[in-house]
């Protein structure tokens, strides 16, 4: 294996040639900044990295490479070069949330998941460019110019990962962080023809992800392939004392590698006082004998709401032969409902506005980052920082948020829209007791759009109908690539019940296995 | 007056540090003192990605605080954030509890009416919350500094009923409230430190109105007695007020001490609206029956209980004993002598007497004063023995304190030990006669009341070493 094919090769394959001794995490590094020197990282051209520092990243691995040299223990992603969205905390780089208001912002202290790549080895190339704190799903609306699409120049990569998605598509990396509210890792990962998953709620340590719906935000994994992307979220996944919110259910190998002989697998080896257990016991088929990728047994749900008459038609088609691909491993298709997929959007767009109205208050030019002098006091120095501070979509969601949650307005708004999220949640619970063991469904109504073309918010808010439904319920979603629509690639997405990624990544590996060369066709 | 024609009303909201060693929802230290902004970190000062994780010593003091307010405590309550925009406030919301607070439906009596039936004012509720930082406005010229040290800090507020109807109430009921925590060992209850701070909401109506008067809140009081005279203060603007034909107006008012009277806040109370909603970064604070049950056993004694138990244990009487339990280490202390001496009669004398006079003035804290209550009801034995004078052992514990030896030591080091020997008595009565003739004259001759000093003479010329019951003694018998 040579460094030299380095677009082409998994995570996995990286780690264990350097661990052998065969690529030194130095090669790869280079090779990583080669590669987004080629295909045009920086900001006049795809404009995917906002902060890299190439020898910063080049003295990480010579770290490795001594970690390597004295048989420490370098861990499963020993010399991968990763790239991390910029609202996830780092040491050394900036951490801009892609917006003005966090210019220059260097955090102090490292996101758990962070931590935990480079405890196994990982090396972090750059940061990715974002929608301004997460807020969008075309990274148009990054204070710091839109990201291209690498396959596609003229179309935006999605959002709000973009930058994390198209590092991964143009073969600069082969993990990417992002970050998920909405569907904003699985909706990029859609648009450039790559792996994008969002684990369970509580799954991954939140600890320095720049918060913007609390009870939505979740870390996930970009990768080229699913392995990748089980790979890197197997590093990061698990309990961490720094979040409450984070789950102390023990996390199960996902990796096809060891799949069928899961060493900790959580389904039975779940704390009976864990959020997994209260939820109810997940329907799980038996496991496949080890490097089984067949999907005999197991129960696929197509629900009707995510398959309207609407939908394009070439979508259609392209999901019908990725549903046949399944069929020919082996799996059941089940047609369900969701009945109350349709409430998702607007549910949506009043609980994350709300969260984030009050989550971005700490922005306020005292402590850090901007600060804007209007020689008018204190509140004049509010308003002139954070007018100047946030682009017109921030703005826009902290408005539409306090208003949901002010006196008079709150029991008719925010509270509805917590109600139908649990009958949202409800309706996922009903699915996966009654036998149905994952779902499929497009990830996005359509492939990528062109730069500009949407500047409607609502229409642009319709971008997540598909996507949205697995942050409000908490479950894990996976986008696979399952084919082009007018040349443009689409995405697949797995849905599964509560903590059941292992789950997840199974029927993620059959279909991308089965599908072979059409994902990309 | 107008005294006569309205009613006083109020409720007390009463803020209370919580004695944690850090704060609560990080790992910062939760002293009070250190220079400015020193305990803080990526939590409290609200940084970009940080999330704040529950303090359990936090959740174990506020629960023993509204166990011993008699409140129910609710086994689910939720955190919710407070959000409002101030320099102080680093994340722009303060995390408290809204509509699900840990604790509801307490009560505390503050005294009883003149028929002797308990006057009972209600906790409506106790709940946790997190302080905001300082701002200083008058250390730096057109400038406000910030320090964050208090940012985070663990606060209980508790909440009463409106059901305090005048200023004396106000302060017996602030009084209990911060006896009963100082007993539970939940915060140092110190307004000096800021460690509990009050405010007040104050109405008026006439004596038999149900309904209650439009509401002022009443700020900044720095001690329990301005808490009274704000209370007094705005009561009679109220009634003014209504007497000159006006409307009290809701609105929030600051006690100025040095001119002792309300001002109107500069922030204008009713445009603010908090936009409270459950804190998402925290799950619901879930507390189950047994872990509350094991809380309740392991309450520390209560003062109502403390004091019984001293009425029926020792010969004091109830003022003595409301003397002697103001604090719980002054009635541990006391307890200790009483229990060690056996003499619950001396032991208060002493304690109410020269120990607290020798702390009051060194500043010291009981608990750690010098003269342990071992100590001192050796002392006391010595006395009710006899082996020493009462004026001798007075010397001694003047001697205990300075030096820490034990009475014993102090006493026989000092020549101080009381002389019950007839003889050397005897011998000290007869130069005492012998040096002062006019008086012994007069005495021997049935002035009687002339006993007393020559008492004393001898008293000084064994230096109190002679017991003064002997003394009396041999001169009845000289007198005839």
């Amino acid at each position: 294996m040579s460094v030299d094919n380095y677009t082409q090769l998994g995570a996995a394959a990286i780690a264990s040639s350097v661990r052998a001794g065969d690529m030194s995490p130095t090669e790869t590094i280079r090779a990583s900044f080669k590669r987004a020197n080629e295909i045009g990282a920086g900001p006049d051209q795809l404009n995917i990295f906002l902060h890299a520092n190439e020898k910063a990243s080049v003295s990480e691995a010579e770290e490795i490479q001594k970690r390597v040299e004295n048989a420490a223990d370098v861990g499963v992603l020993a010399g991968v070069p990763i790239a991390i969205k910029d609202n996830i905390a780092s040491l050394g780089l900036p951490t801009t949330c892609g917006s003005r208001i966090l210019t220059g912002y260097v955090s102090p202290f490292e996101a758990t998941a962070i931590t935990r790549l480079r405890a196994n080895g990982a090396m972090i190339v750059a940061k990715t460019n974002m929608d301004e704190f997460a807020m969008g799903s075309s990274t148009e609306n990054s204070a710091f110019g839109p990201t291209r699409n690498p396959l596609d120049v003229r179309c935006v990569p999605g959002g709000s990962s973009g930058g994390s998605a198209a590092a991964v598509a143009a073969g600069i990396t082969p993990i990417a962080l992002g970050s998920e509210t909405g569907g904003s890792v699985r909706q990029p990962a859609a648009f450039c023809g790559v792996v994008g998953v969002k684990p369970t709620y509580g799954r991954v340590s939140r600890y320095g992800l720049v918060a913007f719906a609390s009870s939505l935000d979740q870390i996930g994994v970009i990768g080229r392939t699913v392995d990748d992307a089980a790979l890197g979220l197997e590093c990061i996944a698990g309990f961490d004392k720094m979040d409450s919110t984070s789950s102390d259910a023990d996390v199960p190998i996902y990796r096809l590698a060891v799949l069928g002989k899961p060493a900790r697998d959580a389904r039975d080896a779940r704390d009976p006082d864990t959020e997994a257990m209260r939820i109810g016991r997940i329907p799980v088929p038996p496991p496949p004998p080890p490097g089984e990728t067949t999907l005999r047994g197991v129960v696929i749900g197509k629900p009707k709401e995510y398959f309207p008459d609407s939908l394009d038609t070439t979508m259609k088609d392209v999901c019908e032969r990725a549903l046949d691909r399944l069929r020919s491993m082996g799996a059941t298709i089940r047609d369900i409902s969701l009945p109350q997929s349709s409430l998702a959007i607007p549910v949506y767009y009043i609980l994350a506005p709300a969260e984030a109205s009050s989550n971005l208050a700490r922005f306020d030019g005292v402590r850090y980052g901007l600060r804007v002098e209007s020689g008018k006091g204190l509140k004049g120095m509010y308003e002139a920082t954070r007018s100047e501070g946030f682009g017109r979509e921030v703005t826009r969601r902290i408005l539409l948020g306090t208003y949901v949650l002010s006196a008079g307005y709150y029991d008719a708004y925010y509270k509805k829209a917590q109600a139908v999220r649990t009958l949202i949640a409800d309706d996922f619970r009903a699915v996966f007791s009654s036998g149905v063991h994952a779902i499929f469904t497009p990830t996005t109504p359509t492939p990528a759009f062109p730069i500009g073309a949407i500047s409607d918010p609502y229409e642009m808010y319709l971008n997540d109908i598909f996507t949205v439904t697995a942050n409000l319920a908490g479950v894990p979603a996976i986008s696979v690539p399952i084919g082009r629509v007018r040349r443009l690639p689409v995405g697949g997405q797995i849905i599964t019940a509560h903590f059941d990624e292992y789950g997840m990544f199974r029927v993620a590996y059959a279909l991308e296995a089965a599908l072979g060369k059409e994902a990309h066709q | 007056m107008s005294h006569e024609r309205y009613e006083m009303v109020v409720g007390l909201e009463v803020h209370v540090q919580l004695k944690t060693r850090t704060k609560a929802f990080c790992g910062c230290s939760a002293d009070f003192g250190a220079p400015p902004n020193v305990n803080t970190c990526p939590v409290c000062l609200a940084l970009p990605g940080a999330l704040p994780v529950l303090n359990e010593h936090a959740v174990e003091l506020a629960v023993r605080a509204a166990l011993g307010l008699g409140c129910k405590i609710d086994p689910v309550s939720v955190f919710a954030r407070k959000n409002y925009f101030y320099p102080d406030l680093p994340k722009g919301y303060q995390i408290s509890q809204f509509d699900q607070p840990l604790a509801t439906g307490g009560s505390v009596v503050i005294g009883k009416t003149e028929k002797g039936s308990d006057i009972r004012i209600g906790v409506t509720r106790l709940h946790m919350e997190e302080d905001a930082g300082k701002s200083i406005h008058d250390r730096y010229p057109g400038a406000t500094a910030i320090d964050l040290n208090r940012a985070g800090v663990p606060l209980i507020e508790v909440v009463s009923e409106p059901d305090i109807r005048s200023a004396a109430g106000a302060g017996a009921y602030l009084r209990t409230v911060k006896q009963i925590l100082q007993y539970l060992d939940v915060s140092d209850v110190s307004m000096e430190e800021g460690s509990l701070r009050v405010d007040a909401n104050i109405s008026v109506r006439p004596p038999g109105q149900a309904k209650l008067g439009t509401k002022t809140e009443v700020k900044n009081m720095n001690s329990f007695s301005a808490v009274e005279k704000a209370l007094e203060s705005e009561f009679v603007r109220q009634c003014a007020l209504i007497d000159a034909g006006g409307r009290v107006e809701q609105q929030t008012l600051l006690w100025d001490g040095a001119r002792e009277a309300v001002r109107p806040s500069r922030t204008k109370e009713g445009s603010h609206d908090y936009r409270y909603f459950p804190e998402p970064d925290l799950r619901p604070l879930m507390l189950d029956e047994k872990w509350i049950d094991d809380a309740r056993k392991k309450l520390p004694e209560l003062p109502d209980a403390r004091k019984k138990r001293l009425a029926a244990e020792f010969p004091i009487s109830p003022a003595e004993i409301e003397q002697l339990t103001v604090s719980p280490a002054l009635a541990e202390y006391f307890e200790a002598v009483a229990r060690a001496s056996s003499d619950g009669k001396a032991a208060y004398n002493w304690v109410m007497g020269e120990v607290q006079a020798t702390i009051r003035a060194s500043g010291e804290d009981i608990s750690r004063f010098r003269v342990r209550p071992a100590d001192l009801a050796q002392l006391l034995s010595l006395v009710r023995d006899g082996t020493i004078s009462h004026t001798a052992a007075k010397r001694v514990f003047a001697q205990m304190v300075e030096t820490g030896k034990p009475a014993a030591q102090v006493a026989a080091d000092e020549g101080l030990l009381q002389v019950g020997d007839e003889d050397a008595i005897a011998g000290w009565v007869d130069e005492v006669l012998k040096e002062h003739p006019e008086e012994a004259n007069r005495y021997l001759s049935g002035e009687k009341k002339l006993q007393g000093v020559l008492v004393g003479f001898v008293m000084k010329k064994s230096k109190g070493r002679a017991d003064p019951k002997r003394v009396n003694q041999l001169l009845s018998v000289r007198g005839g």
